[in-house]
C-alpha cells in the first residue's frame, strides 16, 4: 500500500515509503524533516509551501508526492552556499527587511530563487507579477520587492565578474 | 542631535537569519514525545439545542486515543463575560461551536473520527443581524448570563459612552451639518501562520502549553482557572510562546480549541496538538467585527469644529472575546481626532448567531475613523472650505486635554497634515476633475488618525516586567514578556538594550516567550510592544549599571593596570590607572569599561567580561542581573463615563492618496501614496517601515478587497481563493513614508507605539480620493467596483 520514492532533497539523495496519495509537503515536513517549507492553505493559494523541483517553482500543498520521483527538489534548507553563508536572496530578504513574521518568507524566497533564475533582470512589474502566488499578510511586500531588487543587483554582478 | 550608538540606525532583524532559512520553529514544527492530534467536531447549526452526541462510531475507530464531549468533561468557561464554554452541552449559538472532540494517533485518524460522530440537534431560529437580534421577540442568543440570572434581550452587557460639552449649544453655533451612516465589515486577520496549540501534562498535574499568543500570562490565569475547573487546584500552567505566524489580534483570547486541547491530553496523559487548517482557521476562528455607525459633525462658519456625534451598533457573534471591548478604543478618535467641543458617542453591542468576533490590529478605530473621517470630507465640502484645510484648522495641538481627559504631550498632526499636502501636490491636484490617459477620473483624498502610543490600559496593570542577565562572556540575557509576532519587537528590544546598558547588540539574547521564565506582561497589543519593552529595558539597564559601577572600584584598576603593565614596574602601572574611583567615575559603552581621567589607550578600555568574571569568580563573588516592572503613567478610564487618560503617549498621523476611478467599471487603483506618521523618535528603521508598509496593505485590503461573507451565520469565503487579501500586484503604488519625530517625555528615546496606525486611516482616504475623482460618496467598505459603480450609476441618474 506504500510506494517508494527516491529523489535528490538539497543535493542529497533520500528515499521513502509514502502513501500513493501523499503530498510533496507531508513528505518534506513529516517524513524527512523538512519543516523548513510552510503549509498555509492547502489549496495552492499562498504559496508558503514552495519548492524548485528541477529549478521550478511548485506549490508542493498540491504536487503529489511519488512525481517526483528522480527528479531534484530543493527546499529552503537547501539554499545555503557551501561555506554555510545565505544565498544572495536569502541575504537580500535579510538586509533588506522583507522578513517579518517569518511564515511565508520560506516560501518568498524559494520563488524569488525560482523568478531571477528565470529573468535575472526583472522589472519591478515583473517581480510583482512572479510573488502574486506568495501571501504576505505582514510586510506590506514593499520590502520584499526591495530584496528581490537587490538579489537581482548582486548576481547580475556575479555573473559578470 | 543624539549621539545613539544604535538607536534609529539601520540594523537588520536578529531574527531574519532564521527565518529566510527555515529554521525557526512555528506551531506547526514542534511535535513532542508521543504527542496525540486532536481535531474539533464543529457545530452543523447556527442555532439549535443539542439532544444526542453519539460518539460510539468514533471511539471504535483504530488511533483513537480519546473522544470527549460536555457531558464527560469538567465544564470550562471561556470568553470576556465567561458566556462560553470549551465544549457546548445544551445549544449551539454558531456554526463555530465546538460539540466534541478527538484525540487519534495521527491528523487523518483525527479527521476521520470526528466525521464518525454524529449529532442530533433540533434546530432553532436564529438571528443573523443586530437589527434581527435587537426586535422584540427576536429568539434569544443567551437565555441567561455567566452566573444565571435570565437575560431579556441580546445586547450584550457592556457599556461604553462619552457625553462632554453642551451638545444643543454646540448644535446651534453650528454653521453647518452633515449626518451619515456608514458600514464597515467582518474581515479576516489573514495570519499566515494558522492557529494551533500542544497542550501536555507532567505526573503532578502541571500544564504546559505551546500556545499562538499574545497574551501568555493573562493566558496562564485562564487555563489555570480551567486546572481548577477540572479538579486540579493547585497545578499550575505554564505557556511557551513558539514563533508566532503573525497575531493581528488572533492571539489576545484564550481559545476553545486551547482548551479542548488540555481537556484532550489530560484524559489521554499524552501532549495534544490541534493545529487548525486554512479553511478552519476562516470558518472557526473570530473575525474583526462589522459595525454600522450614525456619525452627525457640525462646524462653524469658519470651519471650526462645533460638535461629533457617533452611535455604534456591532454585531458581536455569539460569544464575547476580548473583541467586545472595541468602544474602548473607538472613544478614542471619537473624542480626540481634532479639537471638538462637544462629543456625544454611544454604542450597542449585540449578541447574534453568527461567529463571535475578536480583536483584530486597529481595535475599534478603522471601524470609526472611516465614518469620522468620510463625514468630515462631506463637511468640507458642505462648508466650501478645502478638506485638507478644515483638518489642519481643527488639528490637535501639543499641550491639549481632550475630551476624554487624553492629556497630549506631543502631537505632530499638523505636521503631517502638512507633508501628506505637499507630497501630494494637492492644491494642484484637488477638484480638478482631472483624468488619466486612460479616461479614468483622478482623485485626492486623506485621512487623519490618532491612537495609543504609550500602551493603552485597559486591565488594572498595563504593566511589562523584564529581567536581564549578564553571563560570564558580556552577554546580556533579556526575559521579556511581550510577544514577537513579527512586527519586530525583537529589532527594538535589541536596540533599546545595547544602548542603554552599553553594549553591542550582538551581545544581547532576547527569551521570549515562556511564562516560567520571564516576568509577567499583560501582553502584546495597542501598539505596545516597543514601548514597554524599551521602557522596561531602559530602567532595568540602569540598575544594572548601578550594579556593575558600585563593583568597578578596585577590580577595573587591577585589570588596567596588568594591561597597562608592559614594560613597566608594577608601581608605575598603579599609578597610571589610579587609586580605585567612585562607582560615578565608570562608564560602560560598547561592552567596554572605562574610568574617567584615564587616557584614550587600549589598556585604559577594559572588556566588560574581564569585569563580570573577575567579581563572580571570588570569594562571596556577584553574578549580575536586574529587573524592572514598568508601569506606565496612564489611567484606566470610566469607561460607562469615557473618561480617562488611557495612554502614556497618543500617535498622529495622515495618509493621502491618489486614485484612479475606471468610471464604467468601479474599479478603483491606488496610484500613490504620502504617509505620515509621527512616531516620536525613530528606533529600529527597518521594523518601524515594515509595521507601516504592512499596516497600510491590511488598510487597502479593509478599503477596497475584504469581507467575510456569510449566510445564516455559514461562512460562505473560507479560503484564500474566495477572499483575497492584497498581493505584491495590489501593492505596486508607491508610497512615501514620512516619519516626523516629536520626542515624546514617555517614549523610550522618545518614541511612541506604531504597532496599528497604518491601517486606520487608508480606508477613508481612499473614500475621500473616489469622492474627488468622481463626485460619489462610498459609506460602505469594501469599496468593490460593484458598490463603485452602482454609486456612479445612482449620481448619473440624479445629475440626469
Amino acid at each position: 500500500m506504500r510506494a517508494e520514492l527516491r529523489f535528490t532533497l538539497n543535493g542529497a539523495a533520500v528515499e521513502a515509503f509514502v502513501q500513493p496519495q501523499a503530498r510533496l509537503l507531508d513528505v518534506l515536513r513529516d517524513t524527512l524533516g523538512a519543516t523548513g517549507t510552510k503549509e498555509g492553505c492547502s489549496e495552492g493559494e499562498c504559496g508558503a509551501c514552495t519548492v524548485l523541483i528541477d529549478g521550478r517553482a511548485v506549490a508542493s500543498c498540491l504536487f503529489p508526492a511519488l512525481e517526483a520521483e528522480g527528479k531534484r527538489v530543493v527546499t529552503v534548507e537547501g539554499l545555503r552556499q557551501d561555506n554555510g553563508d545565505p544565498s544572495a536572496v536569502q541575504r537580500a530578504f535579510i538586509d533588506k527587511g522583507g522578513v517579518q513574521c517569518g511564515f511565508c518568507t520560506p516560501g518568498m524566497v524559494m520563488a524569488t530563487t525560482a523568478l531571477l533564475a528565470e529573468n535575472p533582470a526583472p522589472t519591478d512589474d515583473e517581480i510583482r507579477a512572479g510573488l502574486v502566488g506568495n501571501l504576505c499578510r505582514c510586510t506590506g511586500y514593499v520590502q520584499i520587492i526591495d530584496a528581490v531588487k537587490q538579489a537581482a543587483g548582486e548576481l547580475a554582478t556575479k555573473e559578470r565578474s | 542631535m543624539s549621539d545613539y550608538s544604535f538607536v534609529g540606525k539601520e540594523r537588520v532583524r536578529p531574527d531574519a537569519g532564521d527565518k529566510v532559512a527555515g529554521r525557526t520553529p512555528y506551531i506547526h514544527d514542534l511535535v513532542r514525545p508521543g504527542m496525540l492530534h486532536g481535531k474539533i467536531k464543529f457545530s452543523e447549526h447556527a442555532h439549535a439545542r443539542i439532544k444526542h452526541i453519539d460518539t460510539s462510531r468514533a471511539k471504535r475507530l483504530p488511533g483513537v486515543r480519546a473522544v470527549i464531549t460536555a457531558y464527560d468533561t469538567p465544564e470550562v468557561r471561556v470568553g470576556f463575560l465567561a458566556d462560553n464554554f470549551a465544549l457546548k452541552r445544551d445549544k449551539v449559538r454558531q456554526f463555530r461551536d465546538e460539540v466534541a472532540a478527538v484525540a487519534a494517533i495521527d491528523p487523518d485518524i483525527a479527521r476521520e473520527a470526528v466525521e464518525l460522530i454524529d449529532v442530533e440537534y433540533e434546530p432553532l431560529p436564529g438571528v443573523f443581524s443586530p437589527h434581527d437580534a435587537l426586535r422584540p421577540g427576536a429568539p434569544l442568543v443567551h437565555e441567561v448570563d455567566a452566573r444565571g440570572r435570565p437575560r431579556t434581550s441580546n445586547l450584550v452587557d457592556l457599556k461604553y459612552g462619552h457625553h462632554t460639552g453642551d451638545l444643543e449649544a454646540m448644535k446651534r453655533a453650528s454653521r453647518h451639518v452633515v449626518e451619515g451612516y456608514y458600514t464597515t465589515p467582518r474581515i479576516q486577520q489573514s495570519c499566515m501562520g494558522t492557529a494551533g496549540c500542544i497542550a501536555e501534562f507532567d505526573g503532578h498535574g502541571n500544564l504546559t502549553i505551546y500556545a499562538k499568543t499574545q497574551i501568555p500570562f493573562l493566558a496562564q490565569r485562564d487555563f489555570t482557572k480551567a486546572l481548577e475547573a477540572m479538579g486540579l487546584e493547585g497545578c499550575g500552567a505554564r505557556v511557551v510562546v513558539p514563533a508566532l505566524g503573525g497575531g493581528f489580534g488572533t492571539g489576545l483570547d484564550t481559545h476553545c480549541y486551547e482548551h479542548i486541547a488540555i481537556l484532550l491530553a489530560h484524559k489521554t496523559g499524552l501532549p495534544v496538538k490541534i493545529l487548525y487548517d486554512r479553511e478552519e482557521e476562516f470558518a472557526y476562528l473570530s473575525p474583526r467585527q462589522s459595525a454600522e455607525t450614525r456619525v452627525v459633525q457640525g462646524c462653524d462658519a469658519n470651519g471650526l469644529l462645533t460638535f461629533r456625534i457617533v452611535e455604534v451598533l456591532q454585531d458581536n457573534g455569539a460569544y464575547t472575546s476580548w473583541g467586545a471591548t472595541y468602544p474602548s478604543v473607538m472613544m478614542l478618535p471619537v473624542t480626540s481626532l481634532y479639537r471638538v467641543p462637544a462629543v456625544s458617542f454611544d454604542a450597542k453591542i449585540v449578541y447574534t448567531n453568527n461567529t463571535y468576533c475578536q480583536a483584530m490590529r486597529g481595535y475599534g478605530n478603522p471601524e470609526v475613523t472611516f465614518p469620522i473621517e468620510s463625514n468630515l470630507d462631506e463637511l468640507a465640502r458642505e462648508a466650501g472650505i478645502d478638506p485638507l484645510e478644515l483638518r489642519r484648522k481643527n488639528a490637535n495641538q501639543p499641550g491639549d486635554e481632550s475630551p476624554m481627559k487624553f492629556r497630549i504631550a506631543t502631537c505632530g498632526l499638523d505636521d503631517c497634515l502638512k507633508a501628506v499636502g505637499q507630497g501630494l501636490h494637492w492644491t494642484e491636484k484637488q477638484g480638478q476633475g482631472r483624468k488619466d490617459a486612460r479616461g479614468r477620473a483622478l482623485g485626492v483624498g486623506v485621512a487623519s488618525l490618532v491612537h495609543v502610543g504609550g500602551s493603552g490600559r485597559i486591565y488594572r496593570s498595563d504593566g511589562s516586567g523584564i529581567a536581564i542577565r549578564l553571563d560570564d562572556f558580556g552577554h546580556a540575557h533579556v526575559a521579556y514578556g511581550g510577544v514577537e509576532m513579527g512586527q519586530g519587537l525583537v529589532s527594538s528590544l535589541t536596540v533599546a538594550v545595547a544602548e542603554s546598558l552599553g553594549i553591542m547588540p550582538e551581545q544581547v539574547h532576547l527569551n521570549q516567550t515562556d511564562t516560567a521564565a520571564c516576568p509577567w506582561d499583560v501582553g502584546t497589543h495597542a501598539s505596545r510592544g516597543a514601548f514597554m519593552a524599551c521602557n522596561a529595558a531602559i530602567r532595568a539597564t540602569k540598575l544594572l549599571r548601578d550594579k556593575l559601577f558600585a563593583l568597578c572600584p578596585g577590580v577595573f584598576e587591577e585589570i588596567a593596570g596588568k594591561a597597562s603593565a608592559k614594560g613597566k614596574s608594577k608601581d608605575e602601572a598603579a599609578k597610571i590607572v589610579g587609586a580605585p574611583g567612585k562607582p560615578e567615575d565608570y562608564e560602560l559603552k560598547h561592552a567596554l569599561v572605562t574610568k574617567r581621567g584615564l587616557p584614550d589607550e587600549a589598556w585604559a578600555k577594559v572588556d566588560l567580561a574581564k569585569v563580570l568574571r573577575a567579581v563572580h569568580f571570588r570569594q562571596a563573588g556577584t553574578m549580575l542581573s536586574a529587573e524592572y516592572f514598568y508601569e506606565p503613567p496612564s489611567e484606566l478610564p470610566d469607561w460607562e463615563k469615557g473618561i480617562g487618560n488611557m495612554s502614556a503617549a497618543y500617535t498622529w498621523g495622515a495618509q493621502g492618496v491618489e486614485v484612479a476611478v475606471d468610471e464604467a467599471t468601479g474599479e478603483v487603483e491606488v496610484l500613490r501614496m504620502i504617509n505620515a506618521l509621527d512616531v516620536g523618535h525613530v528606533l529600529s528603521p527597518q521594523a518601524l517601515k515594515g509595521q507601516v508598509y504592512g499596516g497600510i496593505a491590511q488598510g487597502l485590503g479593509y478599503a477596497l478587497y475584504e469581507e467575510i461573507k456569510s449566510d445564516q451565520g455559514r461562512v460562505l469565503n473560507a479560503g484564500f481563493t474566495d477572499y483575497k487579501i492584497p498581493t505584491a500586484s495590489e501593492m505596486r503604488f508607491p508610497i512615501d513614508l514620512v516619519f516626523v519625530e516629536t520626542e515624546d517625555p514617555n517614549g523610550p528615546f522618545g518614541s511612541k507605539g506604531v504597532g496599528e496606525p497604518g491601517l486606520v486611516p487608508t480606508a477613508p482616504a481612499i473614500g475621500n480620493a473616489i469622492f474627488d475623482a468622481v463626485g460619489v460618496r462610498l459609506k460602505e467598505l469594501p469599496m468593490t467596483p460593484e458598490r463603485v459603480s452602482v454609486a456612479i450609476d445612482a449620481k448619473g441618474r440624479i445629475d440626469r
